[in-house]
């Protein structure tokens, strides 16, 4: 069984923001790390590839950099990696970014596909539901279990106030919760093999199959950025350091003076 | 490129159980702003089966027209005959605009549709309003007026952006619940109702439900609240939620929680506030014994009063909060709620 994670880079949110002059963003001033979500659907496929012997690929699109979350995929215990990186590939919105992966991914054989449900920079949940769209594949998003029977993946797939156990015959996409589980720490014999052992295939736009020049990138991208800067934030406000009883008094005065009671 | 054939302010009218879903409303709430200044109309689109008794309700809530895609295939939501039914809605009668509702349906709906309609999508806007793209008129190129201006945060709410679809139609969105205001309904109001089927057939994209399993839901919305007794990590067990609870009751508010909280078992994810919980803004926000992470701030840095206690000095929360206190929330919050209910009484 074939199973291909599609994982992202993305800037460490707790850190600062930095923008391009044409309001996209500078991934490559910030922190990054591999997103959570993409993280936990890493870790699923691996449980199945430890239950069934599978092969695992992970695939990003992003900045040569990304490579280091290909590494950290493959410390965790992935077999191959491809990195789809090129120039004209840049400021792709999720329509562009989902093309451009799908191009990728008709190159390989799969079975099944795990993407996160959203990455914390983006934050749409929009580009794993699109690759299914652009593959023709059945997509089960917000999964909080995966398990693979037979020809089929059954998923609980999570709403608000229920879930649904879903049957699905692959090759089909599936969109992880980081809730899924705890992912695995990587293993030192595992960075070994990510550094000195296996290799990273790196593609470029001529790469990608089935994919026309105006679907990819900033030109490629159906929405476009009208405008984009730090939030402002709500300032601090007054801070106290007070003794319990005090610092009752200080809250109820405050309530009082806001009509709170 | 035939954009002037596209019209009409058109909602996905999520309905669960045959029961309409209140983002429905609160879409044709904004809708209606959007489509005056459009000089256009409302219209719903409503997927289901058996559904017909849902048009009065949508047309109270304000809309001049309902498509109806009523089929036993529709009964419970799956993402492909959903978005087939959507799509060729879309295909048949070219709406202007297509809003969708950021709920687990609508994160899933909305991206599987507009690619299949090959248009843009712009996720978890705060703001949606008529203007000109690009804002200021370019030196080369024209400025297209009368475009819909999605606003909306990322990274974390770090970032505010404001995004448009020029060259694509429909323009699409998807807003998250209590985010936007449904209006007064008028009773006995009603739309024009038009009856589409594009068919049905069963392909490799449609999988099969095999078992529904709903989750008990004794948690009143915390989205509801007008105030928030919020706890994190710093709360430290279980047991001592209590006391937030308390506290709540006396002042007629509701418990809430950070991710840390549901992570360590002490709450369901029901009361959790955050980026991946709920976008809540309460009158008053209590943030007892939490950091103030960024993904929680983002889930109600738009509450009117954010009072933190936090026996950190240091915890980014203060740099929110209005009312920041640094002390032992074991020894405020149970004294403070005593002397609220004196006050009270």
């Amino acid at each position: 069984m074939k199973i291909v994670v599609c994982i992202k880079q993305v800037p460490d949110t707790k850190g600062g923001v930095k923008f391009n002059p044409d309001g996209t963003l500078d991934r490559a001033a910030m922190l990054a790390i591999m997103n959570p979500d993409d993280k936990a659907g890493l870790e699923a496929a691996l449980r199945i590839k430890d239950e069934t012997g599978a092969e695992v690929t992970v695939v990003t699109m992003g900045l040569p950099k990304a490579e280091d979350v290909l590494r950290e995929a493959m410390a965790m215990g992935a077999d191959k990696a491809i990195l789809v990186t090129d120039r004209v590939l840049g400021g792709a919105d999720t329509w562009a970014t989902s093309s451009t992966i799908a191009g990728a991914l008709r190159n390989i054989d799969y079975d099944l596909i795990i993407t996160g449900r959203q990455a914390i920079d983006g934050d749409t949940a929009q580009v794993g539901p699109q690759i299914a769209e652009h593959l023709g594949i059945p997509v089960i998003s917000y999964a909080e279990d995966i398990k693979v029977e037979g020809d089929y993946v059954i998923v609980k797939r999570q709403y608000e106030d229920r879930y649904h156990e879903l049957k699905a015959k692959m090759p089909c996409l599936v969109t992880a919760l980081s809730e899924l589980n705890v992912p695995r720490y990587m293993t030192p014999g595992g960075i070994f093999d990510a550094y000195d052992e296996k290799e990273i295939t790196v593609w470029g736009r001529k790469d990608l199959k089935d994919l026309s020049d105006s679907d990819i990138g900033l030109a490629g991208s159906p929405t476009k950025i009208a405008k984009a800067s730090d939030k402002v934030r709500k300032g601090a406000g007054e801070k106290v350091t007070l003794d319990p009883s005090e610092s009752v008094a200080y809250i109820m005065g405050k309530l009082k003076e806001k009509h709170v009671i | 490129m035939g954009l002037e054939q596209y019209k009409g302010v058109f909602i996905y009218a999520q309905q669960v159980d045959n029961v309409m879903s209140s983002i429905a409303y609160e879409l044709i709430g904004k809708a209606k702003d959007l489509a005056k200044d459009l000089n256009t109309e409302v219209t719903a689109v409503l997927l289901g089966h058996n559904v017909s008794g849902l048009v009065d309700g949508l047309a109270e809530y304000g809309a001049d027209r309902v498509i109806v895609v009523d089929d036993p295939e529709l009964e419970t939501y799956r993402t492909e005959p959903y978005a087939h039914a959507l799509a060729s809605v879309i295909n048949e009668y070219k709406p202007d605009i297509m809003l969708v509702g950021a709920t687990a349906i609508g994160r899933d709906l909305g991206p599987t549709v507009s690619a299949r309609v090959k248009t843009g999508l712009t996720a978890d806007c705060t703001s949606l309003e008529i203007g000109d793209f690009p804002l200021n008129p370019p030196e080369n190129g024209e400025q297209k007026h009368n475009q819909l201006l999605m606003t909306r945060p990322a990274f974390g709410g770090n970032t505010i952006a404001t995004i448009a679809c020029p060259d694509n139609r429909p323009q699409m969105a998807t807003v998250r619940p209590g985010v936007m205001q449904k209006l007064e309904p008028k009773k006995g109001a009603k739309a024009e109702v038009i009856n589409y089927n594009p068919g049905f057939t069963k392909n490799n994209k449609y999988v099969e439900i095999i078992n529904v399993i709903k989750q008990a839901k004794s948690v009143k919305n915390i989205m509801d609240a007008k105030i928030l007794v919020s706890g994190g990590r710093g709360v430290g067990s279980p047991e001592n939620f209590k006391m937030l609870e308390e506290l709540a009751n006396v002042l007629g508010g509701m418990v809430s929680c950070s991710r840390a909280v549901v992570e360590n078992g002490w709450l369901p994810q029901d009361y959790q506030v955050g980026q991946t919980g709920k976008t809540v803004r309460p009158n008053v926000y209590f943030a007892i014994g939490i950091s103030g992470a960024i993904q929680h701030v983002a889930g109600m840095e738009e509450s009117d009063i954010i009072i933190a206690i936090n026996k950190d000095e240091d915890a980014p929360i203060f740099e929110v909060a209005d009312y920041g206190i640094v002390g032992d929330l074991k020894k405020i919050v149970p004294a403070l709620t005593q002397a609220l209910k004196e006050e009270l009484a």
